[in-house]
């Protein structure tokens, strides 16, 4: 090695060299590549033989709202029943009992095999084997409840057995992976002061847990959001059935199929948003030195990313 | 002189009896027995592999033994005892046997989603049901004590490793335990950040807290044991007072261990 002063002394007093960047030729062809092809889009698209005009009509009118409602509803609530119903076939399936563990493996098999459309004319069709419900002990005449299955299975249940049960399957493969994420000296650690089974579970596993589950979960809810059109099939008032219903007095199919589609975009749009803000509230534990400070509400961090500061504004 | 009071302690806070354990065809703990009285500091050394760290987790049963008793505090961990038989606990139960403990891990096992505060308060709140002022209060004077007092709103991520281990502590003092297990509580340090974590156990062994410590420093044993138990292949081969077993150790095999270990 020679001196540091002489090296020091020589790189001062030269003048840096020029440098010449990359010119980036691809980013300019592909980027009017893309723009011819889009501008032909739009003529083809402005050529077509479509009431653009009838759409933003379609859009509000009562019966593709009623449609719209019918599918979030659907949606949410064979949603939070599939999540529900995943985490215990999650904990069964990871349980040491054997018999819990073989029957949430056969549950899962069973409806994650199934296509979701089977599932859901499965269900609709009840009644051709099984005419009426009944809730007694069998093989005597003791019958607490009774009910016709077509009186039961209407198509809302049907589409929501069909979607809950099938996404259950997925659900408790996707919180027995975010389980299984967490550090078994983290279960050490709780059973160390004394924590019950329980208590690991709610207090130190599943909250660490979330940050693995949520991000899949909110894929699969946006999944559910569309799998909803398959409850047309059976007639259930949802998006695509307002569609068809008004298409079939005016057979504007397209208008209508649009306005369902841009309902579609915006619901799976919003719903990302909510699965952002969500695993932001998860990320505690990724805080290393300098990072922001402690969580705030959800409220807070919204406003914060909006750029304003939260407050209450009282009425002028 | 205070070891000859110790050790005729009618009373033991912890004996292992005859504790034996396989994990499958390997015999990793023969016939181990071991009494701990209120206020001793000891120290288990031996070679990798000996089973120390086995043995110390028999102790609050996050390892099941295959034959042999644990009693802590005058009960038999794991079992209940009624008309001279033992008849096993349920996790519940167990869980509240080893809420009269602590261990503090070589991986310091923090809570990573809880802050140092929020650590420290979860077993003495969850699990021992203490009022949370009251536990609050006395965590902060634990974090203080351990040099933390500036920390309790951080998480662990935004902590050193020797700060973390300092946590782990403060977390296993909080429970009022009749004893502390410290399962090598410095091997994952940087070497730098090992004498805080010593300085803060030394600090506890003077303030009388029962210690049992799976160590690799023997610095440490000599300043602070009352008594070295060196394990080997499974077993005790010697224990005594720190200037018996590590100035003249009788057993060859500890003789050799320490020849290796202080070269």
């Amino acid at each position: 090695m020679s001196t540091p002063g002489t090296h020091g002394e020589r790189l001062a007093t030269r003048s840096p060299l020029p440098q010449v960047h990359l010119k980036h030729t691809g980013r300019w062809i592909s980027a009017v590549i893309v723009l011819a092809l889009l501008v032909l889009l739009a003529i083809g698209a402005s050529q077509g033989d479509i009431d653009y005009a009838a759409i933003p009509s379609y859009l509000v009118s009562p019966v593709i709202l009623e449609g719209l409602v019918n599918t979030l509803i659907l949606a949410v609530v064979a949603q939070v029943s599939a999540i529900v119903i995943g985490v215990f076939i999650a904990l069964m399936r990871i349980s040491q009992n054997p018999v819990a563990s073989a029957f949430a493996a056969g549950y899962t098999w069973l409806f994650r095999g199934l296509p979701v459309l089977l599932q859901i004319l499965l269900w609709y069709n009840l009644a051709l084997i099984f005419p009426r419900l009944q809730l007694g002990i069998p093989f005597t005449d003791i019958v607490f409840v009774d009910l016709s299955t077509n009186a039961v299975m209407t198509t809302f249940v049907a589409a929501f057995l069909g979607l809950a049960l099938n996404e259950s399957a997925y659900m408790a493969e996707i919180v027995r992976a975010g389980l299984k994420s967490v550090d078994r000296g983290q279960i050490e650690a709780a059973q160390s002061i004394g924590e019950t089974p329980a208590q690991r579970m709610s207090r130190i596993i599943l909250p660490q847990a979330m940050r693995v589950i949520i991000p899949p979960t909110g894929n699969d809810f946006i999944n559910m959001l569309k799998g909803t059109a398959l409850a047309s099939v059976i007639g259930y008032m949802e998006l695509i059935k307002a569609a068809n219903n008004i298409s079939s007095f005016n057979l504007q199919v397209m208008e209508t199929l649009i306005a369902a589609a841009i309902w579609y975009m915006v619901v799976v749009s919003v719903a990302s948003v909510g699965q952002y803000y969500l695993e932001r509230g998860f990320d505690r534990q990724d805080r290393r030195p300098g990072g922001p400070p402690k969580a705030t509400s959800l409220r807070r961090r919204v406003a914060a990313d909006l750029g304003r500061a939260p407050m209450i504004r009282s009425t002028p | 002189m205070t070891q000859a009071l110790r050790t005729t302690d009618p009373a033991p806070v912890l004996e292992a009896v005859a504790i034996d354990k396989y994990y499958g065809s390997n015999h990793v703990l023969k016939n181990v027995s071991l009494e701990v009285h209120p206020g001793e500091v000891v120290c288990i050394i031996g070679p990798s592999g000996a089973g120390k760290s086995t043995f110390l987790r028999t102790l609050n049963r996050l390892e099941v033994p295959d034959s042999g008793e644990v009693w802590v505090g005058g009960q038999p961990m794991g079992f209940e005892l009624r008309g001279g038989k033992l008849y096993e606990l349920t996790e519940r139960r167990v869980a509240a046997q080893r809420a009269r403990t602590a261990m503090v891990f070589q991986h310091f096992n923090l809570f990573p989603h809880l802050t140092v505060l929020e650590n420290v308060i979860e077993g003495p709140v969850q699990v021992q049901r203490r009022k949370a002022r009251e536990v609050r209060s006395e965590a902060v004077a634990i974090l203080e004590r351990v040099g933390l007092g500036d920390k309790i709103d951080q998480y662990p991520g935004q902590l050193s490793g020797g700060q973390r281990q300092r946590v782990a502590i403060a977390r296993a003092v909080a429970m009022r335990p009749l004893f502390l297990l410290f399962d090598e509580p410095t091997s994952a340090l940087d070497p730098e950040l090992v004498g805080e974590v010593l300085e803060v156990m030394a600090d506890l062994a003077r303030d009388g807290m029962t210690m049992l410590v799976v160590t690799h420093e023997m610095a440490f044993a000599r300043q602070v044991a009352d008594r070295v138990v060196f394990m080997a292949d499974g077993a005790i081969v010697e224990q005594g007072p720190v200037a018996q077993v590590l100035e003249a150790p009788r057993e060859q095999r500890t003789q050799q261990f320490l020849q290796r270990v202080l070269a």
